[in-house]
């Protein structure tokens, strides 16, 4: 379990790394997703935000949903 | 699996939401400018308050009709969860009004109001913490849960519908009827309160499953 934990945590900060690697240069770069995101000044780019929070939210409800379950059916077996 | 349904469904709508609550076409009026999206957002809170307070005031009739200390668990829970999102309906609110009424806390009627009502149901929640003995505390805490509904729905609901206010669905200022709200917002409202209501009802079984677990040596 700790193992896991310790690989997910990881796997996130060399994430974390390689974004902020990429962030050092301005993003110009051309096509119809960057456009997009762009367009409209740039309103799409908030609506990406508050997705990744949302989902994040979710990520957590969920996680939290089953961890109790697990309790509940360790509960039901004693 | 199956069961969860509710669960995907709430997060579908609620993707939704958030996506087309930014990218439809809304009319444009007045001083609101671009601010009336907060309708999605703002105006479900108080739909889930107003649902888990509904919750927590059945489960406090019940508790004092059987005296079973599970309702009393259910209660308290939804009152909490209901408190939590009437904050969160209220913080939107006071933010909308700074910038749409000049004010972040005016001499409203809805927001003076509102503000009383949470105050209410925070005075339960610190009443429950103030009493230690189980079934004093349900007792007492139902029974204080029944007037505090009684006047949620007076101070929310009817005193700033009588009187004058800026807030959308006062005397003056009707709200939410068939002819003041535009088509491409109630698409996008209607499943707004849905979803956010489904959260708010995920969110009350985790609080009160977990609480369940907590005492599960009183129901044994």
């Amino acid at each position: 379990m700790i193992n896991r934990a310790f690989s997910f945590c990881l796997t996130m900060v060399l994430l974390f790394i390689s974004v902020l690697a990429s962030a050092q240069q301005q993003n110009t770069e051309k096509g119809p997703v960057n456009e997009f995101f762009r367009s409209n000044d740039k309103i799409y780019v908030i609506v990406g935000v508050l997705v990744i929070i949302f989902l994040g939210i979710v990520l957590f409800l969920i996680n939290l949903d089953r961890k109790i379950g697990k309790l509940e059916e360790k509960d039901r077996n004693n | 699996m199956a069961r969860h349904w509710w669960k995907a469904l709430a997060i579908l709508l609620l993707l939704y939401v958030i996506i087309a609550g930014f990218t439809v076409k809304i009319p444009i009026i007045g001083t609101n400018g671009q601010s009336s999206r907060g309708l999605f957002f703002h105006v479900p809170m108080w739909i889930c308050m107003y649902t888990m307070y509904t919750i927590s005031l059945v489960n406090s009739l019940l508790y004092l009709s059987k005296y079973d200390l599970k309702k009393d668990v259910i209660a308290s829970s939804a009152a909490g969860v209901g408190t939590f999102f009437g904050v969160l309906g209220f913080a939107t609110g006071t933010l909308w009004a700074t910038y749409t009424w000049g004010g972040t806390l005016t001499d409203d009627p809805k927001q003076m109001c509102t503000a009383i009502a949470i105050l209410i149901y925070m005075a339960y929640l610190v009443l429950r913490i103030s009493i230690h003995d189980l079934d004093k505390r349900a007792r007492i805490s139902a029974v204080f849960n029944i007037f505090a509904f009684a006047l949620l729905i007076p101070l929310t609901y009817i005193i700033p519908r009588m009187v004058d206010s800026l807030h959308p669905g006062s005397a003056t200022t009707p709200g939410f009827a068939s002819k003041d709200t535009d088509g491409s917002m109630k698409l996008v409202l209607y499943p707004a309160f849905i979803g956010w209501t489904l959260l708010s009802v995920w969110i009350f079984t985790l609080v009160v499953r977990y609480r369940k677990l907590q005492l599960k040596n009183i129901f044994k």
